[in-house]
């Protein structure tokens, strides 16, 4: 058998994201508040300590400015810990995804189910964030509409990076070492806290490769009320992450159960 | 009738490790057959086989007349699987448990219906209970309950009282028997020879991921032990029946104790009352069967 087949799209993987919205449902409040905390203390603590000193940023606030950079950390953060935490827990600890694979569903369900998911609990967050913005007047409309596809697009885009991670994971230890090696460097490269710009060439080129980054190019401009000029392609690279990372974790996830 | 399970010369190995090695047999319907055979021999395995879980390496098999694991989709919808570690959703009570567990199946089921599983787990009053706090008999009878959300024909159960102390055994047997008895066909894995010879019309005995006999457990007694065992234990046990080999039968030790597999016992029975050994008579059953398939050595 081909694991590299490309995953099978079936509407049966709306069966797993039913039943992951069913268990989110009941914890909720709980779990919107607790994800909204951090990028929410981090944009008020930078935003008012460092944007009295740093002025103006490209022409408002630095508030205004962090607050793009924070609405995609939300996202990112909600849907990595969603298909990596989470999902491995129901994968390998609760053993609910061997359960589900004795009804009639493919492993190629459960998957695309569980990135589904991700994607769609991580535009919550990035629609909770949105609404914190709306109401502190640091959200123009109607462009931050816009901002709805863009969540989920990103959420997938990181749905399907951590889904990788977590075929390959023994236990939770691999998580931390994603978040250290690779989602915090991210934040730091994409232009959340400081303009790109400002980094040295081969940074700056690098960054063009992170995901985060196109999500905050698109955050912004639509946040302030324009159209983002890379919108083509943000999107774009977007899309490929998202694809191919479902598409490779797809088949490493049918590795680790067939073997 | 048509059979509901047709496994012909199926093989899988893992790496150099034949798990299952040319297995063949068919189950009918409305048949409770439990596969016999210590751990590792294969059980499990050829179980996931069956059910389209795991490929197997050459030949074939059919269930409900499909072409596993080709057509699993389609089987799975037809059958029920109480798995090994029940594998119940820790994030939903016991009701919510069937109820998601249909949803899976592409299947709305009604209060009543989930009422009427839960009263047939005896887990009518906690239907709000969360899966932690059920004693491991009753998330097996949840898982039992599970099994049958979608009024399956056959259904597979792998070890489905392991753990569980007798009262809540003898339960999932009277449960078992009342499926059997409304026309479910069974296949069942187990260890116990109590369990097989209870509820199986047939026995597979496993070993080595082969067949090493089938038949009904009489057929078995019948076919590989003499009718009657005497067990022996004492200090120079072992060589008073050496010395008196003609009436003492087919012997096998273990430590101290002589199993006598004999054709009739009354003359060992006789010369024994006499001697300060202590001794135990009783007829051939299901786990002479099996030692004597499979052997006496550990399986780990």
């Amino acid at each position: 058998m081909n694991v590299f087949a490309p995953p099978v799209f079936s509407r049966r993987a709306w069966r797993l994201v039913t039943r992951n919205f069913l268990v989110w449902r009941k914890l909720m409040v709980s779990s919107i508040v607790t994800h909204l905390i951090e990028p929410i203390v981090f944009m008020l603590g930078f935003g008012l300590g460092i944007g009295g000193l740093v002025g103006e940023i490209n022409g408002g606030s630095y508030l205004q400015f962090v607050a793009a950079g924070m609405t995609g950390y939300a996202v990112m953060n909600s849907a990595s810990f969603e298909a990596l935490y989470s999902a491995f827990t129901r994968m390998h600890v609760q053993r609910t995804w061997a359960a589900i694979l004795h009804a009639p569903m493919l492993l190629d369900d459960v998957v695309t189910g569980e990135w589904l998911w991700a994607g769609i609990k991580s535009t919550f967050a990035g629609v909770a964030m949105l609404v914190v913005l709306s109401i502190i007047g640091l959200a123009a409309y109607p462009t931050s509409l816009l901002l709805l596809p863009v969540f989920l697009l990103s959420g997938l885009a990181f749905a399907g990076l951590a889904l990788v991670v977590n075929a390959l994971a023994r236990g939770y230890e691999l998580f931390s070492f994603y978040f250290t090696l690779f989602i915090t460097p991210m934040l730091l490269l994409s232009g959340a806290f400081f303009p790109i710009e400002t980094l040295p060439t081969p940074l700056r080129i690098l960054s063009l490769f992170l995901p985060l980054r196109h999500v905050v190019d698109m955050a912004r401009p639509l946040l302030n009320g324009e159209l983002p000029p890379s919108m083509l392609l943000n999107i774009t690279v977007l899309a490929i992450v998202a694809i191919s990372g479902l598409w490779i974790a797809n088949a490493l996830t049918k590795r680790r159960f067939l073997s | 009738m048509n059979p509901t399970l047709v496994v012909e010369s199926v093989h899988k190995s893992f790496g150099n490790i034949q798990a299952v090695n040319g297995v063949s047999f068919s189950i009918a319907a409305g048949e409770c057959v439990g596969i016999l055979g210590p751990n590792g021999a294969g059980k499990s395995t050829l179980l996931n086989i069956c059910l389209g879980v795991q490929r197997h390496l050459s030949g074939s098999i059919k269930l409900l007349g499909m072409e596993m694991p080709q057509q699993s989709l389609a089987a799975r919808a037809r059958i029920g699987i109480v798995p090994q570690k029940d594998m119940l959703d820790p994030d939903f009570t016991c009701a919510e448990n069937l109820s998601v567990y249909a949803g899976y199946f592409g299947l709305s089921v009604s209060a009543e219906k989930i009422a009427e599983l839960l009263d047939f787990a005896g887990l009518s009053e906690r239907n709000k209970t969360a899966i932690g706090n059920l004693s491991g008999g009753m998330q097996r009878r949840l898982a039992l309950a599970r099994a049958l959300i979608n009024d399956p024909e056959m259904i597979f159960l792998d070890e489905p009282t392991t753990g569980l102390d007798p009262q809540a055994r003898h339960l999932i047997w009277e449960r078992l028997r009342n499926l059997q008895e409304s026309g479910k066909t069974l296949l069942l894995t187990t260890h116990f020879m109590e369990e097989a010879e209870r509820l199986c019309d047939r026995i597979i005995v496993m070993d080595d991921g082969r067949v090493v006999a089938e038949g009904s457990p009489a057929q078995l007694v019948e076919t590989h032990v003499e009718p009657e065992v005497v067990e022996v234990h004492g200090v120079g046990a072992k060589e008073w029946l050496d010395a008196n080999a003609a009436i003492a039968g087919r012997r096998e030790n273990f430590g101290r104790l002589s199993y006598c597999h004999l054709q009739d016992a009354a003359p060992l029975l006789a010369a024994l009352r006499d001697l300060p050994y202590r001794f135990v008579h009783r007829r051939s059953n299901m786990e002479d069967v099996f030692l004597r398939l499979t052997g006496r050595g550990l399986r780990e």
